[in-house]
């Protein structure tokens, strides 16, 4: 909403509901967000340990024992140490593996929904397709033929998920580009990349940028479920997939080695959707 | 456009989505890196049993004809042997398919007896601190891994209080239900927060409706208004949405299945990883894709089933 020209209807509507700092909602996931994302990346100035050195002195540590804030896991590394690592891990590809299938969804369903005819026939029906496939067996399969690592996530989640953003984005434009100012700047000549760049996604863009937010959300239990399957982000390197399935034998006597490790994905999964939610309540007025 | 020509319609629309799903599960051969064949027997295999997967998939031929040959073989049900059990997948599969059915109707059911109080309380006063909960706690459930819950579930409910069995099936329909509360409700609560969302959005719409200022007017209690009136027109959006995600609710299962130790098609595709069975990752990645498909048409044709107002324009 950076633009000024924008009708003047949409000015009540934006003092009525206040600007994006009075939205709770968005600010109390945004607080949230900035919390966790801070406390993983500022990892070394909150623990001293090493996330990977092993102990075998001092495995299955207590919380507390021996200095370790959440104890340690059955090979002696620090819980606390690999769960602010291992957080860097999993929202740094689940950040990465929005913006794929972000950019080709868009792209793909602007053309669509631009152009309509045989291009729209195309790509509607290779939609069908894939969201034919439930999300997690399309992934969980494509991860097992590439082989498990953060390259065949990359993959697997951009082919899995740019449709979202282009059924989207295509809905949005079938409607938007019948609209005059769509028109004029079709009559005054300019080429069709131009119009669907400059003056049409500008414009529908936010819808997607609210579905992006349950997407990364979607992207870290994806991330975390192929990780607990071993098809994910590999050992040594930490994160919360792998800490909970080396946890789970010791649930009933060290329960925090798998039951931390889970909170953090909820307590992420709901900072990202309070985000999203406030997002759509602020840009999409009218509807909440 | 009758009824029965509106499912016909719908049904020639299926065909090439059909031929689509064969054709994603067909080429996921052609993703593995190498030689498929040796890549899925490991180095150890012996050349002949490499040549006989090579045969079986007949990876040496043009691209056209293998999939001729895929498509022949699943028309006559065939969908090749398990690498790891040495049996036909088909049979593995049937064997397999109730308990995931039966994971699937369960935690629908869950799902839906969990979110109809709730949207209901929320959407009878809305922006009320009751309205707020039902919106907020519910996300909980949106970041929540499915088999992270279940494990919980399994050790809580479980292993300490002892008020369900941890794993396994069940005997007989009383035990089936006692077995997979667990597993069902750990789908359902991934389900919960999307369906509860629709429901309350579409009981605000119904709420706005003339007919349910008229019901107000003539003086129809709030308790009755709500589940007489708004309710039942609410619900068949959220048949709808339960449709739509029934993919969603497809992918807990796989993992559910696999903490719990169900004998289901989702543990049988997990299992195979672990045992680098493509064939039957494969297939049941075609099952499953099969089974969306005819989910989402029961879902439209239920739509219309269900409400008669809706035209039959596909």
């Amino acid at each position: 909403m950076s633009t000024l020209s924008v009708a003047p209807a949409a000015t009540p509507v934006r003092s009525r509901r206040g600007r994006w700092y009075r939205q709770p909602t968005l600010m109390a996931g945004l607080a949230l967000l900035a919390v966790i994302a801070g406390m993983c990346f500022a990892a070394p100035l909150l623990t001293s340990f090493n996330p990977d050195t092993q102990n075998l002195q001092e495995p299955l540590a207590s919380i507390g024992q021996y200095g370790h804030l959440l104890g340690t896991d059955q090979e002696g590394r620090d819980t606390w140490a690999r769960l602010l690592f291992g957080g860097q891990v999993d929202l740094r590809v689940a950040l990465l593996a929005v913006i794929f299938p972000f950019i080709i969804g868009t792209i793909l369903g602007s053309l669509a929904g631009y152009f309509g005819s045989w291009v729209d026939a195309v790509i509607m029906r290779v939609i069908d397709i894939v969201v034919a496939f439930p999300f997690f067996v399309l992934v969980i399969a494509l991860v097992f033929v590439l082989g498990s690592g953060e390259k065949s996530i990359y993959i697997a989640i951009t082919a899995v998920g740019w449709v979202s953003y282009a059924r989207i984005t295509r809905g949005e434009i079938t409607v938007a580009k019948r609209q005059e100012y769509v028109l004029a700047a079709q009559s005054g000549g300019l080429s069709s990349p131009r119009i669907i760049g400059r003056h049409l996604l500008p414009n529908v863009i936010t819808q997607s940028i609210v579905y992006a937010m349950s997407d990364i959300v979607q992207n870290i239990v994806a991330i975390v479920t192929l990780s607990y399957l071993g098809l994910g982000i590999q050992p040594p390197t930490p994160d919360w997939g792998t800490m909970i399935a080396n946890g789970q034998n010791f649930l009933t006597t060290q329960w925090q080695l798998t039951t931390i490790p889970g909170l953090a994905v909820v307590i992420t999964g709901l900072a990202l959707s309070l985000t999203g939610d406030g997002l759509a309540d602020l840009l999409r007025p009218g509807s909440s | 456009m009758g009824r029965m020509s509106f499912v016909f319609r719908r049904l020639a629309l299926l065909v090439p989505t059909a031929v689509g799903v064969t054709i994603i599960t067909f080429f996921m051969v052609h993703l593995i890196p190498g030689n498929p064949a040796v890549t899925i027997l490991g180095e150890h295999a012996t050349p002949a049993t490499v040549a006989a997967l090579d045969r079986q998939w007949g990876l040496s031929q043009p691209l056209a004809e293998q999939y001729w040959r895929f498509i022949d073989r699943l028309v006559h049900g065939n969908l090749g042997q398990s690498l790891y059990y040495g049996v036909a997948v088909s049979g593995l599969i049937t064997s397999r398919l109730p308990t995931t059915l039966w994971l699937l109707c369960y935690s629908a059911v869950i799902a839906v007896l969990i979110s109809v109080p709730v949207a209901t309380l929320a959407a009878s006063r809305k922006d009320a601190v009751r309205d707020h909960v039902a919106r907020v706690v519910p996300m909980l459930g949106l970041g929540m891994p499915a088999f992270w819950f279940g494990l919980l579930l399994q050790t809580w409910l479980g292993t300490k209080l002892r008020l369900f069995p941890v794993t396994g099936y069940g005997l007989g329909f009383t035990g089936h239900l006692q077995s997979m509360f667990l597993p069902s409700l750990t789908v359902a609560v991934a389900l919960c927060p999307v369906l509860i969302r629709s429901l309350r959005a579409s009981m605000l719409g119904v709420l706005g409706a003339e007919f349910v200022t008229t019901a107000q007017a003539k003086g129809v209690p709030a308790p009755r208004l709500l589940v007489r009136h708004v309710l039942r027109n609410a619900v068949i959006p959220a048949v709808t949405v339960l449709g739509i995600n029934v993919g969603y609710l497809i992918g807990g299962t796989l993992i559910v299945e696999q903490v719990f130790s169900l004998p289901g098609i989702g543990s049988l595709m997990i299992g195979a990883i672990f045992e680098r069975d493509f064939p039957v990752i494969q297939s049941v990645a075609l099952v499953y894709g099969v089974l969306v498909v005819l989910v989402n048409l029961l879902t439209d044709v239920a739509y219309v089933a269900l409400d008669p107002r809706v035209r039959f324009d596909a």
